[in-house]
Formats: structure tokens, sequence, C-alpha cells
């Protein structure tokens, strides 16, 4: 909790002087019925009108400066835990920045977003409530019970036995009902669940003719559900009465001392009415404590998930600046395996095994396997998206560890099997390959990727806006954006994720044709599932179950390679391939 | 809460959203009806004990001048009171859970009874986020109005005139000081709601524009660090976040004002209480015991009116999400099977005359599609994203009804025979991988919950999804989260197809059934398909034309038309549409 408490230190002065002023606010309430008894005891005894005024005055007053100390904690609270949660926000997306792929995947996006959002403003309202109350209510049960012992001693005991009795009963409905609401939100989740689930596989759900018995479950739980809340239900209903009769309790024994006292002259009539009020305003005040300690509970659990995101350590270190020197004999390589493995955090086995190849700068690269056979995996290697576990990943001669993350990401590209755009328009998405891209450059990126086209077809050309995700664009369409947004970068080694994978045989045909047709002696991994993706490879890895048991031509490979031999059958039958 | 649900209804709406709620709380006007008299009997105990305080203190006037007899008396009165009061208390809130979570319990209830006899259009159309929140979340809402309200309105109420009865009969002046200043908390009360009101808009509005940056940002972030966009993306997130400072602030501080306040109005009053009350004391007007009840009603006495006025808003806030549920109940159930429809024997005939199909009214989709497909002839359905291939589906099913022409198996329109036995002719496999929470067993036995071990694992092999369940820890008990998080989407889709392996019905529809499986694994699936699909009828619609390649007719879709129909050899011979897509795969292959 350190770390957290450290975004608090730029509102130190409000966080300390928010409390300070409720309780200032507090300490004038608590003279409210000593000035009230002073009017009974002594202005109405003494039949003394302008004293009574003037105290009146007193309450007025009192009723001002405490108004005004309220307003004034309000406002530094308020402010405190708005610009903590701000700082918090801030200090969680800049660190989420820094996190490897490992640890995104660990965490998930889902989580992390919650975290940023909800746990941040669970935190925040926790925190604003804390610095309002966590003085104040303590205080006005001590204070009032201190006030009653100037009024008189003996009845100022029976606040000593009443107050722990009362908090017994406070906290104690608290503690027995907290679980109890643990589970009504474990079984509103699961009726949650059970709805989802419904809507989702609805087309399941009637093929099978399973509407009664899906009914069937979900009354089940929902049943559950409403047993649990009323049982929690009647346990917390216990709280008021039992204060009721314990607060009935005292002020009964308050007249029962007040009785004997006054008639030895011990106490006045205005004394009793004093005590009574002190009574009234402890149960407030506990009530009030309770209800925080359940707040502050809540946001200390989200403070906690929001610490667990920023505990954990970007596993992966990249260089200040470029290391090593450059092997005079592997200056023609691009990317080279050599022996590599990589087992994923959490995962039992090797996603890849001792992997060798080198592609030579200029050549096209095919990766072709089968559904989790380790493809994705293998390339996400080279832009060092995951440390090798075993073996070096060397991209132009260096491994990829000494290489700036800019720099190697720079040289780099990858095209993902997801295609991601950003909100803004064409242009902007197109951007993050290269800030200072003219817009020449950006067209003849979309040419290649085969996108010009249906750019140039919208209205509004390259400012034609993306809504958040792409939402807007077809599949085929983010898919070539994605492309354009790799080659806007220029970079020496380009991969393409299996992300021709919507475009349809044609314009997949098209944009390989094109990307050989770039000029530099681009280097270019395509990871396919097609076969016919890949014909053209200078070379093509064949995986499976993360070993390598394929390397060559394609040619070679449909002599010498029973795996890939199985996958081009499964697409090709024998005699259309030779058309 | 969602926007929606603050939109404000309009008056007939709400008496008329009013008027079903009440419908639904009737079978449990039990409980209403002790709810409204415990209350009645907590509140009168309630605040009869601050009078009798009040006497008790009356008869302590000084030194050697208390009576202790009738202190003592009232001492007791006020003990049973008490006990009366607290247990009314307690059966109050017992009765208000009862109502309360009944009703909800009901709602949802209903609501899913609701979503089983929708029809497909309805569901398809609108969002499922939205129908779970208008179930879950709006239910919830509403309870909590519910509850609120039967808690505190009735007795707020009866406590305000409660309380001015009891004041009025003792001593009428001071009841009009409380009376005069009290309103003033509402006015403030009021005052502030609607200032902070707007800062609360502004603040869900930049709350939103900051989720949806960081939903983006973060499902992206492997694209970030690839490009190296990570200070850019943090500066756009400043940006809205410092905005979202600034409006947080103002909803926050205004918003935090409204208990401060109220607290100054109840301060007046008793102030002004305490002035008046002992003028009138000094003058003998009344005693110090009544000067008491008075302190003490003025103390309590704001209290109903702003709890009032917070129950107000959620009881409009309760209404709206009762009628966002209700809109759900209200929509209109699939058409209900004829009272004659037959249970369908299949013969595998399936027969499509003159068929037009659309979703929207002004869009024609499917128009005069005819087809007759023969038992066991294994149909596939090909065309560009959007030609109308799943749409047949849905038709086949009963998803969706045809708008015009007829869609008939052995020889009877599926409009005459029950929804159950024609869905049960099929098997179905889509590309959508839907699985229950559950274990893997519950799942393949999903359309046979009776099956045996031996049925379920065999189909499980025939799926090829045997040897992957085999080395997951818990095996065929392996529970799969609700999202299937821990199965991947091939592995998702092998037990879809072991689920229909197992029931084995007459016809099968294979709705890109294996476009997550890789082609080695879909090769020996498909054997097993074959194996299936000897003597059924079967539907194919895919993605890869290797698949498609045996089948005995056939359907190039476009735009809705068959436009070619025939076996693969045909179809290419006449180098149509079909020709041009088959080949296109392999442009460029050389060998």
């Amino acid at each position: 909790m350190n770390k957290m408490l450290g975004y608090l230190r730029e509102y130190k002065k409000e966080s300390i002087l928010a409390p300070l002023f409720k309780m200032l606010e507090a300490t004038f309430d608590l003279f409210v019925p000593l000035v009230m008894a002073d009017i009974v005891n002594i202005g109405i005894a003494a039949h003394d009108f302008h004293y009574i005024l003037a105290r009146c005055g007193i309450l007025l007053l009192l009723a001002m400066i405490g108004l005004t100390c309220s307003l004034t904690a309000q406002y530094f609270s308020a402010k405190a835990a708005v610009g903590y949660s701000t700082a918090l926000r801030h200090a969680l997306f800049a660190h989420i920045q820094t996190l490897s792929f490992t640890e995104m995947d660990t965490l998930g996006t889902s989580t992390l977003i919650t975290r940023m959002t909800s746990d941040v403003n669970q935190v925040q309202s926790g925190l604003n409530l804390f610095l309002r109350l966590f003085l104040r209510s303590p205080f006005v049960v001590i204070g009032a019970m201190i006030m009653a012992f100037t009024v008189d001693v003996k009845a100022a005991l029976i606040f000593v036995v009443a107050i722990p009795l009362l908090s017994v009963v406070v906290f104690g409905v608290m503690v027995i009902t907290r679980p109890l609401y643990k589970t009504v939100q474990n079984r509103l989740d699961r009726v949650l669940g059970l709805t989802r689930e419904n809507l989702t596989g609805v087309r399941v759900v009637r093929a099978f003719d399973k509407e009664q018995s899906e009914i069937d479950r979900f009354e089940d739980a929902n049943a559950l559900l409403t047993k649990m809340q009323l049982h929690v239900g009647h346990i917390s209903a216990l709280m008021n009465p039992l204060t009721y009769v314990i607060i009935n309790l005292a002020i009964v024994a308050i007249l029962y001392v007040g009785g004997v006292e006054i008639n030895l002259g011990g106490m006045a009539a205005g004394s009793v009415i004093a005590l009574v009020n002190y009574m009234n305003q402890i149960l407030v005040e506990l009530v009030k404590l309770a209800n925080l300690i359940v707040q502050v509970s809540k946001a200390l659990a989200c403070a906690g998930r929001v610490q667990a995101v920023l505990d954990t350590k970007p596993g992966m270190e990249f260089p200040k600046e470029l290391l090593g020197e450059v092997p005079a004999d592997k200056s023609g390589d691009a990317v080279r395996f050599d022996h590599v493995s990589l087992t994923y955090a959490g995962a039992g086995d090797a996603s890849l095994s001792d992997i060798t190849f080198t592609a030579k700068k200029g050549q096209t690269i095919g990766v072709i396997g089968g559904t989790g056979s380790g493809k994705s995996s293998l390339i996400s290697l080279i832009p060092r998206f995951y440390d090798a576990t075993k073996g070096t990943v060397e991209v132009f001669g260096r491994p990829v560890q000494e290489y700036p993350r800019e720099k190697l990401r720079g040289k780099v590209s990858v095209v993902m099997q997801k295609a991601q755009l950003f909100g803004g328009t064409i242009r902007s998405n197109l951007l993050w390959g290269n800030k200072n891209a003219t817009d020449d450059e950006l067209w003849a990126a979309l040419e290649t990727a085969q996108a010009a086209e249906f750019v140039r077809s919208k209205p509004m050309g390259l400012d034609e806006p993306v809504e958040q995700g792409g939402r807007n664009l077809s599949g085929g369409q983010k898919q070539r954006l994605t492309i354009a947004r790799a080659l806007v970068g220029r970079p020496d080694v380009l991969i393409l994720d299996d992300s021709a994978s919507a475009l349809d045989y044609a314009t997949d045909a098209a944009l390989r044709k094109a990307l050989a047709a770039l000029p530099g002696g681009l280097t270019v991994f395509i990871v396919s599932q097609r076969a016919a993706s890949l014909q053209h490879a200078d070379q093509i890895v064949v995986l499976d179950d993360g070993h390598m048991v394929g390397l060559g031509t394609h040619a070679q490979l449909l002599e010498s390679c029973p795996v890939y031999q199985e996958i081009y059958a499964s697409q090709f039958k024998k005699g259309d391939a030779e058309k | 809460m969602s926007a929606k649900a603050k939109a404000k209804l309009t008056p007939e709406q709400r008496s008329a959203t009013l008027r079903r709620v009440l419908g639904r709380i009737k079978p449990y006007s039990f409980y209403v009806v002790c709810s409204l008299i415990v209350a009645a009997v907590s509140v009168a105990a309630q605040l009869y004990i601050p009078i009798l305080c009040g006497n008790a203190i009356d008869f302590m006037l000084g030194k050697g001048n208390v009576q202790m007899a009738a202190v003592m008396k009232i001492i007791v009165e006020i003990l049973v009171i008490a006990l009366i009061a607290a247990f009314a208390q307690w059966l109050l809130s017992v009765c208000n859970n009862r109502i309360t979570f009944s009703v909800s319990r009901d709602l949802r209830n209903a609501a899913l009874r609701k979503i089983q006899s929708l029809p497909l259009s309805y569901l398809d159309s609108h969002p499922s986020g939205d129908i779970v929140s208008r179930m879950v979340a709006d239910v919830d809402t509403f309870a909590d109005g519910l509850l609120m309200g039967f808690t505190q309105l009735f007795s707020g109420l009866l406590t305000i005139f409660g309380t001015l009865l009891f004041m009025l009969r003792e001593n009428v002046p001071i009841t009009l000081v409380v009376v005069c200043i009290t309103p003033l908390s509402l006015v403030v009360a009021s005052f502030l709601a609607k200032r902070s009101y707007g800062y609360f808009q502004s603040q869900s509005k930049v709350r939103g524009e900051q989720t949806a940056l960081v939903n983006e940002m973060i499902e992206g972030q492997k694209v970030v660090q690839a490009f190296g966009h990570e200070a850019e993306s943090l500066s756009a997130f400043d940006e809205v976040n410092d905005r979202l400072q600034d409006v947080s602030l103002k909803a926050i501080f205004f918003s935090s004002l409204t208990n401060p306040a109220t607290r100054f109005v109840n301060n007046i009053v008793y102030a002004g209480v305490g002035l008046v009350g002992a003028i009138y004391a000094v003058r003998g007007g009344i005693t110090i015991g009544q000067l008491s009840i008075f302190l003490s009603y003025a103390n309590q006495y704001t209290k109903p009116f702003n709890e009032i006025s917070g129950v107000v808003t959620e009881l409009q806030n309760a209404l709206a999400c009762a009628a966002r549920v209700f809109e759900l109940l209200d929509a209109e159930d699939q058409i209900p099977e004829a009272d004659n429809a037959v249970v369908l024997a299949p013969d595998g005939h399936v027969e499509l005359k003159d068929v037009s199909f659309r979703y929207l009214p002004d869009r024609p989709l499917i128009e005069g599609l005819n087809l007759d497909v023969k038992p066991g002839q294994r149909i596939a359905i090909v065309g560009p994203t959007g030609c109308g291939k799943t749409t047949l589906i849905n038709l086949l099913m009963r998803f969706y009804d045809v708008n015009g022409g007829s869609i008939s198996v052995s020889g009877t329109d599926i409009r005459n025979v029950t929804r159950a036995s024609l869905r049960g002719s099929y098997g179905m496999v889509l590309q959508d991988t839907w699985l229950r929470a559950g274990t893997i067993r519950e799942n393949i036995a999903y359309g046979k919950p009776d099956a045996t071990d031996e049925e379920v694992i065999a189909a499980a092999k025939a799926a090829h999804a045997h040897s992957f369940i085999r080395r997951l820890p818990d095996g065929y008990n392996t529970v799969i989260a609700e999202d299937g998080g821990n199965i991947s989407q091939g592995q998702k889709q092998l037990l879809c197809i072991a689920r229909v392996m197992l029931c084995l019905p007459p016809m099968l529809i294979l709705d890109e059934a294996t476009s997550s499986i890789d082609t080695r694994t879909e090769v020996r699936i498909q054997a097993a398909f074959a194996q299936m699909m000897k003597g059924r009828t079967s539907f194919i619609v895919a993605h890869r034309l290797s698949t498609i390649r045996e089948a005995d007719v056939i359907l190039v879709m476009k735009d809705g038309h068959i436009i070619e129909q025939g076996d693969h050899d045909t179809l290419l011979a006449k180098g149509g549409f079909y020709a041009k897509l088959y080949n296109s795969q392999f442009e460029g292959v050389e060998t």
C-alpha cells in the first residue's frame, strides 16, 4: 500500500485539512446540547430573556461555523480524492504501457480495464468518505461521552456501558453479514452468467429444444439468490431495532439517574435533556461509522487489485542503446533462430522446441502448420514480444536483446492476426507507422496493401473517420489497413501473421505480388494456413506441435516433408494443383 | 445505471408502469398490508417515546421535588413501547424484503421465460448486453428503489404527519416555527441536486469517453507497443484524465454539500425551537418536559423530508428501470405453434418453394428461391459474405419464418410441425462455438443428458476431441469457464461437433463448422462427418472450397439468389462465378 499512498503526497495538505475541519465541525455540534442545557437550567429558571436570546444567538453562530468548517472539509476531501484517483489512473496507464506481452497475457485486458475504471472509482469514493468521516465519527462518539462526564459523572457511566453494547450490535451485524453479502453477489453473478449464456447460445438452446430445461436451471439459480437475499436481509434488519432498544434502555437509565440526582439537588432538568441528546448523537455516528467501514474495506479491496497491477514488474528490460557488434559472417542474415525454445509463463509444455533456421535479407519466409503448432509464437520472438526461454534470436546479426525497444520494433514490423485499428481517421492510423510520412508515402503503402482502391472510394479519402476499434470497416478492409500501417514505417522485416485471412484469394495473391515487387530487399515472413499463400516463398518453415518438421522450398517440402504433404493434400486434391 | 434508465418517463408511462408494478406486487398483498400496519405501529411508538421522556422530565421539578413513582411508571412504559417499536421495525424490514426480493425474482424469471419465447429476429437485433442489463441491473435498481420506497416513503410520510400532529397538540406557535423553517432544507437540497445533476451528467460523459479510450488502448496494447506509440497514447489518456478530474471535482463537491446544508437548516430549526420554546417556557406556556419533546422532534423532523426527497428520485429511477424490463416482457413472441402442429417424421426430403425473405422490410434478401433436396443429399452453399448463406440456415431451422413461399420437410410445411420436432431433426454445428459454463461431459451430452459415459466418449472420439480432453487436468470433468477461456477456439469447435455426434439426428447443418480448425484436423473430422452424413441430408456452409468439393449439389449464392447450381465438376466446367472463386485460391500455384 505504500506505493499507493505515495500518489496522495501531492495532496498532503488537503488530506490533513479535510479531517481536521470535519473534526472542528463535530466539536461545534457537541457544544449544542450544552448550550441548550444552559438555556433550560439558567435562562428559563431565571426567566432571563436576554440570556436566552444570547444563547440562541450562540446556537446560530455554532451552526454557521459548523457549516463553514464542513464545506471547507468537503472541498478539501473532494479535491484530495479526485486528484488522487487522477494521479492513480495516470500511473496505472503509464505502468501498463511498460508491461511486456507476457504480463499482458497473464493479467488479461478485461481485468486491466476494470481496474483502471471501476476499481479506481471505488478507491476514489472510499478515500473521499474516509477523509471526511474517519476522524469525525469516533471523535463524536468519544466526545459525546466526555461531554456527558462534564454534565454528570454518574449519568456518564451509562454512556460507558451503552457505547460498547451499541458497537457490538452495529459491528457484529456487519461482521456477520459481510460474508453473506459476498455469497449474494456470487449468486447474482451466476444469474447474470446464465442470462448471458441463454442469450448468446439461443440458437443452440433452440436447436436442441432445451428451452424448458434452461428455464428450470435459471429458476433454480434465481431461487437460490432470492433465498440468500432474504436471509441476509433478515439478519441486517436486526441492526436498527436492536440499537433502538439499547438506546432506549440507556435513555431510561438516564431518566432514572436524572430523577434520583435532581431529587438530591445534584442536577437540573436541562442536563437530562442534554444527556438524552448526546445519546442520540452517538447512535447516528455509529451507524455512519459502520457504513464507512464497509465502504472503506470495499475500497481497500479495489486498491489491492490496483496495487497488484502496479506491482507487476515488466518482465523484459530493453537496453538504452544498441549493444554489441555485428560479426562479419552474419552480415547477410536478416533473422536467425539458433536452437530456440519457448515456454509461456504458466504453461506446462513448450510452445516451441529447438527451432533453428536463417532468413537472408530480402527473402520471403513462409511459416505453416496446424492450429496451436506455434506459428504465432515463432514470429513473436523476432520483434521480441516474448523472450526465448532457450537459444537466441538474432536480427541483422545481433541478438534481439541488444536492441533498444524502438530500434528493434522500427526494424521489425508485425501485422497481427487480429486487425486492430484505433479511433481517429485512416490517416491518423497509418501515421502510427511513421509520424512524418507524407501523403505520397501513405498512398504508396495503401497501394501495396491493396487498400488504395477502397480508401479512394471513401468520401473523405485519407481523412475518413475510423471509429474506435475500426467498427465501421469490414474485416478485410481493417486487415489491409493494418498491413499498410506497417508498411508506412518502412520496416526491414515485415511479418504477416495470418493477416490475409479475411482477404479473398485474389486479393491475397495480389498483395503477395505487390510485396515481392517492393524495392529495397524487404525480408517478409508470411504465416498462413493456406499452402497456396506460401508457394512462392524462398523457404517454408513447417511447424507441428512446436517442432520444426520441415524447412525448404515448396517443391523440396512436397518431396520430403510428410506433414507438409498432408497439409497440402488437405487443401488441394491431386490434379487441381496442376491446373 | 445506464443512461437510458435516467431518461424521464412521461406521466402516462409512469402511471402505466406503476399500475403494472402494483400488479406484480399483488400476489404479495398480505405482506404489503402487514408492512403498512407495522410501519404505522413503529412510527407511532417512536414518536410517543419523546413525549414520555418529556413527561418524565416534568416529574423532576427540582431538589426534593421528584416524583420517583411516576417517573418509574413512565420508565416501564418507555421500555414496553421501545420493545414494540423495535419489533415492529424488524417485521417491517422482513415484510419489505419479502415483497421486494420476491417481485424481483418473479421479474427475472418472467424475463428469462420471455427470452425463450422471443423470435430470433428480436434477439438478433437487440444487443445481448442490453437485454442482460435489463434483466439484471435494471431489476436490481428497481428492487432497491422499491425497497427504499416501501421502507422509507410510507414511514417518512407517517413520521411527518405524526410529528406535526403531536407538536400541534403540545403547542401551536412552536410548531409553526418548525413548519416554516423546515422547507428551507428542501429548497437547498433541490437546488444542490439540480446543480450537481448537471455536473454528474458531464462526469459520466467524460468517464464514458475515458473508458472507451482505455478499452481501445488496452485491447490494442500489443499494437501500441509494436509501433512504439506509448508516449502518444499516454498523452491522449492524460488529456481525458485531466478533464475528468475537473468535472469529477465539481460533481463530487456539489453533491457533498447537501448533507452539511440540510444539517445547517436543521440546526437553525433547533435554535428557533430553543428560542421560542424557552420564551414560552418562561411565560409558563409549556413545561420543560414539553420543550424537550419539541427539541427531540426538531432534531428528527428534517430527516424524513430529506429521505423522502431521496426516495422520490429513487422511485422515479426504479419506475424507469421497471419500464425497461416491461418493455422486454412486452416484446412480441414468436408465432405460436399451430394447434394442429404435427410431430415431424423426417425422411430427409427438403423442399423450398419460391421462398422469399427479408430481415428489414425495405431490403429484400432472398427472392424466389427454389430448391429440392432429395433424402441423403449433401448440399453445399458457397458465396461471398452477406449473400444469404446463414440466412438460409435460419430459415431451415425456422429461427426465422419465410416472408413468402414455403419450406417443407418430408412434404409437410415446416410451419405446421412442432418446432421441437423440426429442430430435433437437424444436427447443427455453427461457426459461433457456444458452450455453456459447465463440465465438458455436460456440454457433449447437452442434447442427450442421459447419455452414458461410453456414448459421450465415443462421440468425442468421433469428433477427434477425445485426445485433447484426455490431456486436460480433469478430463471430461474439466469445467469450462463462462467465456470458455481455458480451451482454444478450435477445441471448442470440436466439442460442438461432439455434441451433435452424440445425438445423430437425421439431417445436418454445418455452418462454417470447421473454420477454426486447421486443415489437417479438418480432414480427419471431415472423414467423421462423411461417416455421419452417409444417408443423412446435410447442408454445409463453408469458406474453404476444399470442404465443398464433394457435395452432391453446390449452391452458389449471390445477393440472395442462387446463381449457379450443380456439382463441382459441372460448375468448374461451366466457367462461371464458382469457377472464378475456386481458381482464385490457386492463383500463382505451380508444381
